[in-house]
């Protein structure tokens, strides 16, 4: 399967760290810093899955998330939000939008790294046509 | 019984729970047993010299034996079962329990006062940390540092090998949060410690006005006489910290002057003394509007209105503009009001005066008489709408009317669940 991640976070240091432990793990990370234009960047990059930031600078991740699965052929891309506000109400807001996985910072790396694979594979699951050379994950 | 002939009892019930002998008691007070007797079945009224001598020998405060004090804890403990929710079958026995057992009322009264402080501070905490965008801020700002913080220091800790590049660039990273954790946490535990009159503790600029009305009471003498400017006023104020809070203040200052102007507080004074504070009366005397009455009477001074009272002026669309607050009568600091205060009804249609007792549930059980009226703000003409703006003078009254609304503060911190008017879930429960 393909691995390929768009970040989209506006916090460069968690951004700089995520994006070396995914690239670590085989990963080809896009990152991003504003929501204003992140559906843009996420439509272009066609990526496996998206790391999505609840409050940023533009559009917050709600309505980030809200206009993706607006768009035809996002609908389940997998994206794991991220964000400092951990109380249920907003774990809810986010799921209703429509974000496949939740959490709350501050993260561990294995967190953030088992997160991403079994959605990951979750995905390949449902979408074999996403498979690609068989690479397998480290 | 009488309140004024239970100095005795309280003399007597006192002697008793010490042990002391009646004949003791008298002759350490320096009087007769005989009369000592007369006063304990409350047949001689005392007071002065003989009282203290009696409350020092009992071991009291001699306002622990007098009528002031027990007038204050009767009223108290009024309060009390009327806050209980549930009703007192021994209510018109009340000043014989605060007569025979002054320690015991004096407990249930206390913890009942300590229990309003406390409602009052879960209302204000909630509000602050569901609404507070300065907090909300500073929040995030801690955790997205913590978060970048513990990434990095996990990547140096748990990666092997890592390049050189890569090594000096995380630490460099870690450097700087640390130091912006530092700032950050130091940031949000000064802006929860300090004082509601700290400049640094406020966020936004409506705390600031407030802030600095509240310094000043609400009055400005020299204003009234003409001798002060506002902007002058604004300018020398410590409070006015943004551009944005100097700019309101001097908004509501310049409607400060033009209504005093139009009620000057001499003449204020007097007619209020005359004829007592009904506002369509002195509307009438001052060949003014009803709106310019309200908005002065709520920041008169409470020795000249002869009473407290609080202000809530609000736009067409409900927000709050200025607010005076009232004791007992809860004003949500941020986010929107109740929508069942008669402010809101007055916006309803202008021009039209509304008088309204209510109560507000969730809090001590007082009631208040609010007089509302909306007007035009700015006038309408061809092209535009009219832009109305409401007032609400509360004032509060001992008892609770008979046909009192039940009114809130805000959804979030209002204890009426079933109320038709609710926005949003309430974090109360129904009986706090």
């Amino acid at each position: 399967m393909s691995r390929h991640v768009v970040l989209i976070e506006d916090e460069p240091n968690i951004a700089e760290a995520i994006r070396f432990l995914l690239t670590r793990d085989k990963w080809q990370v896009d990152v991003h810093g504003d929501g204003a234009d992140a559906v843009d960047v996420i439509r272009a990059a066609d990526p496996d899955l998206v790391i999505l930031d609840l409050m940023l600078p533009g559009k917050s991740g709600l309505e980030v998330i809200a206009e993706l699965r607006a768009v035809a052929g996002l609908q389940a891309l997998p994206v794991l939000m991220l964000t400092a506000r951990g109380q249920l109400k907003d774990r809810e807001m986010a799921e209703r939008a429509g974000v496949t996985r939740f959490m709350t910072k501050p993260f561990s790396n294995a967190e953030v790294l088992t997160a991403v694979r079994d959605l990951h594979a979750q995905a390949g699951q449902l979408d074999p046509a996403r498979a690609d050379s068989g690479q397998v994950p480290s | 019984m009488g309140r004024d002939t239970l100095t005795g009892s309280r003399i007597r019930d006192r002697r008793m729970i010490l042990g002391i002998r009646q004949a003791e008691l008298a002759r350490q007070a320096g009087i007769s047993a005989s009369y000592l007797n007369l006063i304990e079945h409350n047949r001689r009224r005392i007071g002065g010299k003989l009282l203290v001598d009696l409350a020092q020998v009992l071991g009291v405060e001699p306002s622990m034996l007098t009528e002031g004090a027990e007038a204050a804890l009767i009223a108290a403990l009024r309060e009390a079962a009327a806050d209980s929710g549930t009703p007192v079958a021994e209510l018109d026995r009340t000043d014989e329990f605060a007569g025979r057992f002054p320690g015991w009322a004096e407990v249930l009264a206390s913890n009942h006062q300590r229990i309003s402080r406390l409602e009052r501070t879960v209302e204000t905490l909630s509000d602050r940390l569901t609404h507070d965008p300065h907090l909300a801020a500073s929040l995030h700002e801690v955790l997205s540092t913590a978060a970048a913080i513990r990434s990095t220091a996990s990547i140096l800790a748990e990666t092997g090998e890592l390049e050189a590049e890569w090594r000096d660039r995380f630490h460099k990273n870690l450097n700087e949060d640390s130091l912006r954790l530092a700032e950050s946490s130091r940031a949000l535990v000064n802006f929860l410690d300090e004082s509601d009159t700290s400049a640094e503790r406020r966020g936004v600029p409506q705390e600031e006005v407030e802030a600095f009305f509240l310094a000043h009471g609400f009055h400005f003498p020299d204003l009234e006489s003409d001798q002060q400017t506002p902007q002058a006023l604004v300018a020398e104020a410590p409070q006015l910290v943004s551009d944005a809070a100097r700019l309101i203040a001097k908004s509501a200052l310049e409607q400060y002057q033009s209504d005093a102007r139009q009620m000057p507080l001499t003449e204020m004074a007097k007619e209020i003394t005359t004829y007592g504070p009904e506002p369509s009366a002195l509307a009438r005397r001052f060949h003014t509007s009803l709106p310019v009455v309200l908005r002065r009477l709520g920041v008169l001074p409470p020795d000249i209105l002869g009473q407290e009272a609080g202000l809530v002026i609000c736009d067409a669309s409900g927000s709050i503009l200025f607010r005076k607050p009232v004791t007992g009568f809860a004003l949500p600091r941020f986010g929107a009001s109740c929508p069942l205060w008669p402010v809101y009804t007055a916006l309803q249609r202008p021009d039209m005066p509304l008088r309204r007792n209510v109560v507000q549930q969730g809090r001590s059980v007082l009631g208040f008489e609010c007089l509302a009226v909306a007007w035009t703000h700015v006038a309408a003409s061809f092209d535009h709408d009219p832009q109305y703006h409401a007032v609400m003078l509360i004032l509060p009254r001992r008892e609770v009317s008979q046909d009192a609304q039940p009114v809130g503060a805000s959804c979030r911190i209002c204890p009426r669940q079933a109320c038709e008017a609710r926005r949003e879930p309430s974090i109360l429960k129904e009986e706090f």
